[in-house]
């Protein structure tokens, strides 16, 4: 068994059983440790996968700014008590059971694919920096404004919905 | 050489997206869910990185150049900048609840409907 494989399936368990944590977990700010995890798993996938950049920024993006701001709320809120009230035990089984066929029905259509994946074979050049901005900046450069506009728009809606209401003036 | 069918990708990605899917289904708190959704998300991504990787060593090994997959890894790209869009301003809405009926619990949100 080669190195990459053994990664390959380590990551897979520890992505897996940090998910259910999540799913799992009663306390809100273990849910949020559990999926760093996760996203720190999802990251070793990209790097076997040569997918340089997206490691980088998946780390950097999900892993730093998103979770920190997950954090952050959930620490701002004070939920980080068991103090969450479940569902009835039959909605959550019915929960499950729905999750669960519909996995079944999707392995069950796509379990006849033949094509495989040669990690670490040294023609990993389309994942680094060089030809993903080549590309990048010539062909979707559009995209990437229209990007930079939503953003904008985030941001705005953001400080919009965060203004205190009483500050309204009665019109 | 190690050699890893694209199938077990493609049953990974499945079984996250489902346990997100369970998730949002089975739980109340609304920042839970939220985090389910980008978990959601992220087996998607896992998924076209993984179609890329297997697109491009079909066509390199007829051309030593070539570029394809290239497009798979900018849309992942572009789906982080959509999810961390979504982020601020699905946390801005979640703090907002929060403000207004001191809960995050997503059963309190029926009253929407009176």
């Amino acid at each position: 068994m080669h190195i990459t494989e053994i990664l390959f399936w380590i990551l897979t368990a520890l992505a897996l059983f940090s998910a259910l944590m999540v799913v799992s977990s009663d306390n809100p700010v273990h849910s949020v440790l559990w999926l760093i995890l996760v996203f720190i798993a999802i990251t070793g996938h990209y790097i076997l996968m040569n997918a340089q950049f997206l490691a980088i920024v998946n780390m950097i993006v999900y892993a730093g700014a998103i979770m920190v701001l997950f954090l952050f709320v959930i620490m701002f809120m004070n939920l980080n008590k068991e103090s969450e009230p479940q569902k009835s035990v039959w909605l959550r089984l019915a929960a499950v059971v729905s999750g669960g066929s519909l996995l079944l029905i999707l392995v069950a259509a796509l379990k006849d694919n033949a094509g495989y994946i040669n990690s670490m074979k040294g023609e990993g050049s389309i994942g680094l920096i060089k030809n993903l901005g080549n590309t990048l900046f010539t062909e979707y450069v559009v995209p990437f404004e229209i990007s930079s506009i939503l953003f904008l728009s985030a941001m705005v809606g953001a400080v919009v919905l965060g203004k205190k209401e009483t500050s309204i003036p009665a019109a | 050489m190690p050699i890893i069918p694209v199938n077990y990708y493609i049953f990974f990605s499945l079984a996250l997206f489902a346990i997100g899917i369970v998730g949002v289904l089975t739980r109340r708190n609304a920042i839970i869910i939220f985090m389910c959704i980008e978990l959601m998300l992220n087996a998607v991504n896992i998924l076209l990185v993984a179609f890329s990787k297997m697109h491009h060593v079909a066509a390199y090994a007829l051309d030593k150049t070539t570029t394809v997959g290239t497009e798979a890894q900018l849309f992942v790209f572009f789906i982080m900048v959509v999810a961390a869009a979504e982020v601020t301003v699905g946390l801005a809405i979640i703090v907002m609840l929060y403000r207004n009926i001191h809960s995050v619990d997503i059963n309190f949100l029926n009253r929407l409907k009176h």
